[in-house]
C-alpha cells in the first residue's frame, strides 16, 4: 500500500527526456521559444514562463510575486477584468496560472488552431496589465483565505513553513511563497506593479508550446504577438542572497492539537542541479530512491517499516530542481507507543547501517531501469512535459542539461551515489523537526 | 474460425468549433465472455489498462466497515509465491506500474506497462488480482497505516465535514460512513474477513475494463481471458438505493481552526434524467464554471470571501446530490453562506440569460475534447462510459446533448432541482455570527 498522505512526498527522479520533438529559437527581444510537438490529439498547451518567483521579491514583500499572479487576470488595457478567462473558455479551453520560488507560469488548454487568440491575450499582458484599486484589494482577501485554506489550516504546512525557515539563514527560499501573513495582507498596488514592470518581460519570459503544432508555425506566431515587446533594460544576472556556511544543527518542535499523527523530518541543505553539473543531483536523486521509493523495497522502508520497524512510514525526498541550493529529507512516522525521540534514533541508526552496508546490486539496477522506462511513460501527458520544460528552464537549466539528464542518471555509480550520502549527512547542514500534539492539551 | 469476436463500431469523431477529438472505439469481446472497450494508439510502445469492479467499499459486510478498503490496500502486497517485497520488486524490474484504489462505487485498477515487458507484466497482475496472500504480517502493517490515515481525518476540517454531511444525508445506507472504517471496525478485521472481502468484489459480473495503448484487439482478447477469466463469476449484491434527508438547516461542528470549511447540499438528479443535461448545463454556470460560475463571481470576485466555491452534481449509482464546498476565516464564513444560499434562491427564481447559456454551452463542448489527451486519461473515460451504461457512439452525441439544451429547459430545471429552502450547509470550524440549527 503506496497511499501518501503527506504532501512533502514528490516523485524524485522527474524530468526524463523526450523521444519527441523539442524545438528553440530565441527572439529579437531575448524571449526564449521551445516548442514539443504531439500530434495524437488537436490540442495544444501555451504556457508562458517568467524568471521571477517568491525569492526574486524585494524584502518585507513576501507573496508578491503569488499576489501579482493573481492580478494578471484582472485587465489590461483591452481587456476587462475577468475577460482573459472568460475568453479562454468561450474558445472552450482551460487557464491557470501557477508560481514557485524561482518561477511564475501562465497556460492555457486549447484547441491547436485558438493559439494565435491564446499569444495575441498572452503578450498583451506581458506589459499592459491595469489595475485598479478596489478589484486589488477583493483580491487580496482571496490570497488571505487561500493561505488559510493551504497553510493556517493545516498543521502539517504550518510545520514546513517553520522548517524551512530554519534551513535557510540567508537566502530567501527560508520565506513563503505565498507570503508571511503580516506582510501578504499589507501587499499594495504599487508593490506590485514594481514587481511587474522589472520582471515581466521577453528577455526574462519563456514560452513553452506542446502539442499539435509545428515549430515554424509556432515561432511565426510568436515573432508576430511576443516579438515587438520592449524588453526591460539592464536586468542582469538573477541574484539571490546566498547561504553562509551552516555550522551548526538547528532542532525544533512544533506542536498544534489539530495535529494528528506526529512525525520527525529532517532536512538538508543540499547542492541542486547545476548547468552543465548535474552529477551530484543525480547522485542525490538516485540515493533518495534507493532509501525512499516504494517502502517494500527500499532501505528505510525495509528496515523501519516491516519487520518489527518503528514505523507507519518512513522515507526519504530530494529537491533538486530549483535556481539555488535545494535540499534533501529524510522522515520517519512512528508507529503508536513509539516516542519522537525513539524513530529520530531508529532513523538514525538505519541510515547509519546503510552507510557501512552500501546499496544492493540488485536494487540500483531496478532503479536504473524504472528511469528508462519513464521516459516512455512521460510522452503520455504533453501537459506535464511541457511544465517541466518550463520548470527546468527557469531554474537555470538548459535544454541540453534537460536531454542529458536521463543519461547522467543511468551513468552514475553505487560508489558516486554513497559518496554523495557521507556529503549530505552532515548534521551541521540540517534541521530536524518534530511535530506533535501538545503534551498538556490546552482547554478554554 | 477464430474464436475471437470483436467489433469494429465506427470511427467516432467529435465535432465542436475548434477541435476535433477522433476516438475510434471498438468494443472487443474475448473468446471467454469478457467485455472490454479499447483504443488502438501503437504511437507509444506502452499499453493504459483500467478495470473497475462496481459495488466498491458499498460492498462492506455488515460490521465490517473498512474490509474492502484494506484488502485493496494489500493486493499489492505479495501474490503468489511473491511476498511484499518479491511483488514489488518484481513490478519495479518490470517498469510496469499498478495502483488499486477503492471509493465508495467501484474498485479501480489501473495498470501500464511496457510493450516490451507486456506478458510478464499481465502475469503479475494476474497474481494479484486473483491469487494475493494477504499474508498476516502485511495486514497488520497495512493495517497500521489504515489506522493512521483515519485518526488524521479526525483532525482535518475537510473530512470531518464530509463525515459530518454524510451521516446525516444517508441514514444507514453504507454511503453514510467513511469506506476507511473506523478505528474499532479496522482494527477488529481479520485476515477471513480480508479474503471475504476479495471474494465479495473482485468478481465478472461487476467487471468493466478500458484499454487504450499498443495493443490490438486479438491481443487484447487473449490478455482478457488471461487476466480475468478465473475471477469468481459473482460476490456481494450491490446494495439498495440511498435513502436522503434534508432540513435546509446549518449544523455547525465545532473545531478550534482560523478557517471554516462548509459542504451544502441537497437532492439531486440521476443520469438517467432527461433533464440531466439541462441540470449539467445549469450547475456548470451555477458552480462548476471555473473563473465565470456566479458562486465564484459572488462570493470570490466581487466579495473576496474565499479562494475557492463550486457546486457540482453528485449523481452517484446509488443516490443523486447537488453537493457545493466552500471554505472562509471563521469572522467571513457568514456572509460566504448568505450569499451561497441568494444565489441558489435566485437561480431557481429566475433561471439564467442567453448569454450565460451560450457561454456554458460553448466552454463544454470546446473543453470535452480536451480531456482526450493521453492514453490513461482515455482509459479511464472509456470504463466510465461503460459503468454509467453510456452507448459507444456516446463521445459523437454528447456536445449535441450540450447544444440542445435551451433557456427554457434550464428555467425549468433550475426550478425543479434547486431548493433552496432545502440546502442544507455542515461547517466546521469557529464561525462568528453563524447561526446553528443544530
Amino acid at each position: 500500500m503506496r497511499r501518501i498522505f503527506f504532501s512533502f512526498i514528490g516523485l524524485v527522479i522527474a524530468l526524463p527526456a523526450l523521444a519527441v520533438p523539442v524545438t528553440d529559437y530565441r527572439l529579437d527581444n531575448g524571449m526564449q521559444v521551445v516548442v514539443i510537438e504531439d500530434h495524437r490529439a488537436p490540442v495544444v498547451v501555451h504556457m508562458v514562463w517568467y524568471k521571477a518567483g517568491a525569492a526574486d521579491e524585494p524584502p518585507g514583500k513576501s507573496g508578491i510575486a503569488h499576489y501579482l499572479e493573481h492580478l494578471m487576470f484582472k485587465g489590461t488595457d483591452t481587456l476587462a477584468p475577468g475577460e482573459f478567462s472568460s475568453t479562454v473558455a468561450a474558445n472552450g479551453g482551460t487557464d491557470n496560472a501557477f508560481t514557485s520560488q524561482d518561477y511564475t507560469g501562465y497556460f492555457q488548454r486549447v484547441a491547436s488552431d485558438r493559439l494565435e487568440l491564446m499569444m495575441q491575450m498572452e503578450a498583451d499582458r506581458m506589459r499592459n496589465l491595469r489595475l485598479s484599486e478596489d478589484l486589488i484589494l477583493a483580491e487580496r482577501d482571496v490570497v488571505i483565505e487561500e493561505r488559510n485554506q493551504r497553510v493556517e489550516n493545516d498543521p502539517g504546512a504550518l510545520f514546513s513553513e517553520q522548517r524551512r525557515a530554519a534551513l535557510f539563514l540567508n537566502h530567501p527560499y527560508g520565506i513563503p511563497i505565498i507570503g508571511w501573513m503580516h506582510e501578504a495582507s499589507a501587499l499594495t498596488l504599487q508593490d506590485a506593479l514594481d514587481f511587474y514592470e522589472k520582471f515581466y518581460a521577453p528577455n526574462n519570459a519563456i514560452l513553452v508550446v506542446a502539442g499539435d503544432v509545428e515549430p515554424e508555425e509556432v515561432l511565426e506566431l510568436a515573432q508576430k504577438h511576443y516579438g515587438p515587446l520592449a524588453p526591460t533594460p539592464g536586468l542582469g544576472a538573477r541574484q539571490r542572497p546566498q547561504e553562509p556556511p551552516h555550522l551548526a544543527e538547528r532542532r525544533l518542535i512544533f506542536e498544534d492539537p489539530r495535529a494528528s499523527e506526529p512525525y520527525v523530518v529532517r532536512t538538508y541543505l543540499a547542492p541542486e542541479r547545476d548547468p552543465g553539473a548535474q552529477e551530484e543531483a543525480a547522485a542525490l536523486a538516485l540515493l533518495a530512491d534507493v532509501l525512499g521509493g516504494n517502502s517494500a523495497t527500499s532501505v528505510l522502508g525495509q528496515k523501519l517499516v516491516f519487520g518489527a520497524g518503528e514505523a507507519i512510514y518512513a522515507s526519504a525526498f530530494y529537491q533538486g530542481l530549483s535556481y539555488d541550493d535545494g535540499s534533501f529529507g529524510v522522515f520517519i512516522v512512528p508507529k503508536p507507543g513509539v516516542s519522537l525521540q525513539e524513530a529520530e534514533t531508529a532513523l538514525d541508526n538505519a541510515i547509519a547501517e546503510f552507510m557501512e552496508e552500501g546499496i544492493d546490486d540488485a536494487q540500483f539496477e531496478r532503479i536504473k531501469q524504472q528511469i528508462r522506462a519513464s521516459r516512455i511513460y512521460a510522452e503520455d501527458s504533453t501537459q506535464s512535459l511541457a511544465r517541466r520544460y518550463g520548470a527546468a528552464l527557469t531554474s537555470g537549466l538548459t535544454l541540453e542539461d534537460i536531454e542529458a539528464w536521463p543519461d547522467i542518471l543511468q551513468a552514475t555509480t553505487k560508489e558516486q551515489v554513497m559518496a554523495a550520502a557521507a556529503r549530505i549527512f552532515d548534521r551541521n547542514k540540517a534541521v530536524t523537526g518534530w511535530l506533535r500534539k501538545p503534551s498538556v492539551e490546552v482547554t478554554q | 474460425m477464430s474464436r475471437l469476436f470483436f467489433v469494429v463500431l465506427a470511427a467516432l469523431s467529435l465535432t465542436a468549433p475548434g477541435a476535433r477529438a477522433a476516438v475510434d472505439i471498438q468494443e472487443v469481446i474475448s473468446p471467454g465472455g469478457i467485455t472490454a472497450w479499447l483504443v488502438e494508439e501503437h504511437q507509444i510502445p506502452f499499453v493504459a489498462l483500467e478495470i473497475r469492479f462496481k459495488g466498491g467499499a458499498s460492498l462492506d459486510a455488515p460490521g465490517k466497515r473498512g474490509a474492502i478498503n484494506l484488502m485493496t490496500g494489500l493486493i499489492e502486497e505479495g501474490a503468489g509465491d511473491l511476498d511484499a517485497r518479491g511483488f514489488a520488486q518484481a513490478q519495479e524490474s518490470l517498469a510496469a506500474r499498478f495502483e488499486f484504489d477503492v471509493y465508495d462505487d467501484a474498485l479501480s485498477v489501473s495498470a501500464r506497462f511496457l510493450t516490451e515487458n507486456r506478458d510478464a507484466s499481465v502475469a503479475l497482475l494476474k497474481s494479484a488480482l486473483n491469487a494475493p496472500r494477504f499474508d498476516q504480517d502485511a495486514v497488520d502493517r497495512v493495517r497500521g497505516q489504515v489506522l493512521s490515515i483515519i485518526r488524521s481525518d479526525e483532525k482535518d476540517p475537510n473530512e470531518i465535514a464530509r463525515r459530518a454531511f454524510n451521516a446525516r444525508t444517508y441514514g444507514d445506507h453504507p454511503y453514510a460512513s467513511s469506506s476507511n472504517g473506523t478505528l474499532e471496525s479496522v482494527g477488529g478485521l481479520t485476515r477471513d474477513d480480508i479474503l471475504a472481502a476479495h471474494q465479495a468484489v473482485l468478481t465478472k459480473d461487476k467487471l468493466f475494463v478500458g484499454v487504450v495503448g499498443d495493443i490490438t484487439a486479438e491481443e487484447l482478447g487473449a490478455l482478457l481471458d488471461d487476466l480475468l477469466g478465473g475471477l469468481p463469476e459473482t460476490g456481494a449484491a450491490i446494495p439498495d438505493r440511498a435513502e436522503i434527508s434534508f432540513d435546509g438547516g446549518v449544523e455547525v461542528v465545532p473545531f478550534q481552526t482560523p478557517q471554516s470549511v462548509a459542504i451544502f447540499g441537497h437532492a439531486g438528479i440521476s443520469r438517467d434524467d432527461p433533464d440531466f443535461f439541462p441540470a449539467f448545463v445549469l450547475n456548470t454556470i451555477l458552480g462548476a464554471g471555473g473563473f465565470d460560475s456566479r458562486l465564484m463571481t459572488e462570493v470570490r470576485e466581487k466579495r473576496g470571501l474565499t479562494y475557492g466555491v463550486n457546486s457540482y452534481l453528485a449523481s452517484r449509482d446509488l443516490a443523486d446530490l447537488v453537493v457545493g464546498q466552500v471554505a472562509s476565516a471563521n469572522d467571513r464564513i457568514a456572509e460566504a453562506i448568505d450569499v451561497i444560499k441568494a444565489e441558489w434562491a435566485r437561480i431557481a427564481a429566475e433561471g439564467v440569460t442567453q448569454d450565460e447559456l451560450e457561454v456554458a454551452q460553448t466552454f463544454l463542448t470546446g473543453q470535452y475534447p480536451l480531456r482526450f489527451d493521453g492514453n490513461a486519461r482515455i482509459a479511464g473515460i472509456l470504463v466510465g462510459m461503460q459503468t454509467g451504461d453510456l452507448p459507444i457512439d456516446y463521445i459523437a452525441t454528447r456536445n449535441d446533448k450540450v447544444w440542445a439544451v435551451t433557456l427554457e429547459d434550464v428555467r425549468r430545471v433550475a426550478a425543479r432541482l434547486l431548493d433552496p429552502e432545502m440546502l442544507t450547509f455542515v461547517v466546521v470550524g469557529a464561525p462568528e455570527g453563524l447561526e446553528a440549527t443544530n
